[in-house]
């Protein structure tokens, strides 16, 4: 497309949409910069190990469950577990209910509930967050017993 | 290049040269979305996490995938309009927004219905989930107020510009799950990276990606010709081609 041999009035018409494309684009951007705590579902292990978290106040937290971390009751459905960034923050965290089917050690989940004064977050519900990663069941043994096997 | 745009742009030459082409594209769009969605739902080899319900993302993610491209489909033929003031383009705005909303629609439903055995819960107001019901909302608002306004020109124009400023969304959409923490997943495809997931499994969802295009393509050809039947019908050209019939 020749920008020069457009019509004036054409090209005005063009640069008028694209003024309204870029001043809306740039009215977003800056919504979304002063939202952007309150946009993300969550607060991330190390938000509140750094107290950015607020207490007795129904948030959400997520990170990925630590391996040896789960203890469950014999007599009830009450089950605690460790979740962390894999980095730095580690957050104890304490449900009584049915956990989703993808919970389990090393997956990354994001629990409903309060943060108490210990530092303890009690939940009322808890969801298993996927990755992007997809496999068939034989892809993922084959490459469990290729990671044990590195160990050893 | 601009007289040919022009010529395609009037809805007589269009509605022309395309009377043939509609059957084919059907017959194509329902050889592959048939063809792939056998391959998905029977062959493909289970999750190693979700089990079978990884199947419904051979519905779900292009779904997903056509409901942002009819956006975007949508807001160049607005464009156009809102230029060239090519009629046509106006037609094409109206025949793809029911479309894109019924598109959009399946993506939040059928996202849903894994979301719970998945993750646990059917809907989080997450800023995946959330902009992308901002995206159905934007394609009802456009029919809406396509509807609600008189004067086709003023309307068509309303239309466009609410479908220009609707574009911001679609950055969004597409990066939510990477500016902000979200409960849905990071893609699995980026332009630079190998898939997350193996052949056997992208294969046939490239395949049910490329049925949803050419249905979505022949959908629209189709109502964009309805549109243009109903628009014209006054003229002599119309009118000769209805007593042929």
């Amino acid at each position: 497309m020749k920008f020069g041999a457009m019509k004036a009035h054409r090209r005005n018409r063009l640069l008028l949409v694209l003024f309204l494309v870029a001043a809306v684009g740039g009215a977003t951007t800056f919504a979304l910069l002063a939202l952007n705590e309150n946009i993300n579902l969550f607060y991330a292990p190390e938000q509140i190990a750094n107290g950015e978290a607020p207490l007795d106040t129904t948030i959400r937290a997520g990170g990925m469950v630590q391996e040896g971390s789960v203890v469950r009751d014999d007599q009830s459905l009450k089950v605690s577990f460790v979740i962390s960034d894999m980095q730095y923050s580690e957050v104890m965290i304490e449900y009584e209910g049915i956990l989703p089917d993808l919970f389990r050690e090393g997956q990354g989940i994001i629990a409903r509930g309060q943060l108490n004064e210990q530092g303890v977050f009690v939940a009322e519900e808890v969801l298993a967050k996927h990755d992007e990663n997809y496999m068939p069941p034989e892809v993922a043994d084959a490459l469990k017993e290729a990671h044990s096997s590195n160990d050893s | 290049m601009f007289n040919w745009f022009h010529r395609l742009g009037s809805p007589r030459t269009f509605f022309a040269m395309t009377s043939s082409w509609h059957p084919w594209l059907l017959g194509l769009a329902a050889c592959v979305l048939v063809g792939g969605s056998v391959w998905a739902l029977l062959y493909v080899p289970p999750d190693y996490q979700q089990g079978n319900s990884v199947r419904i993302m051979y519905i779900h993610v292009p779904a997903a995938i056509l409901a942002q491209s009819g956006y975007m489909m949508m807001a160049g033929a607005a464009i156009v309009y809102l230029v060239w003031r090519i009629k046509l383009a106006d037609m094409a705005m109206a025949a793809v927004a029911p479309l894109g909303a019924s598109i959009t629609f399946l993506a939040l439903v059928t996202g849903a219905i894994w979301g719970k055995p998945t993750w646990g819960t059917w809907w989080v107001w997450d800023a995946r989930l959330t902009s992308t019901l901002v995206l159905f909302f934007l394609y009802v608002g456009v029919m809406a107020l396509r509807s609600a306004m008189e004067g086709r020109e003023q309307a068509g124009r309303a239309c466009a510009i609410l479908s220009v400023v609707g574009l911001v969304n679609l950055p969004i959409i597409k990066y939510s799950v990477d500016w902000w923490y979200t409960l849905h997943q990071p893609a699995s495809f980026k332009l630079t990276e190998k898939p997350a997931m193996p052949v056997e499994m992208w294969l046939p969802l490239l395949v049910m990606v490329i049925g949803y295009y050419l249905f979505f393509f022949t959908v629209w050809f189709m109502r964009l010709r309805n549109e243009i039947l109903v628009r014209e019908q006054h003229t002599d050209w119309v009118r000769t081609w209805v007593s042929d019939r």
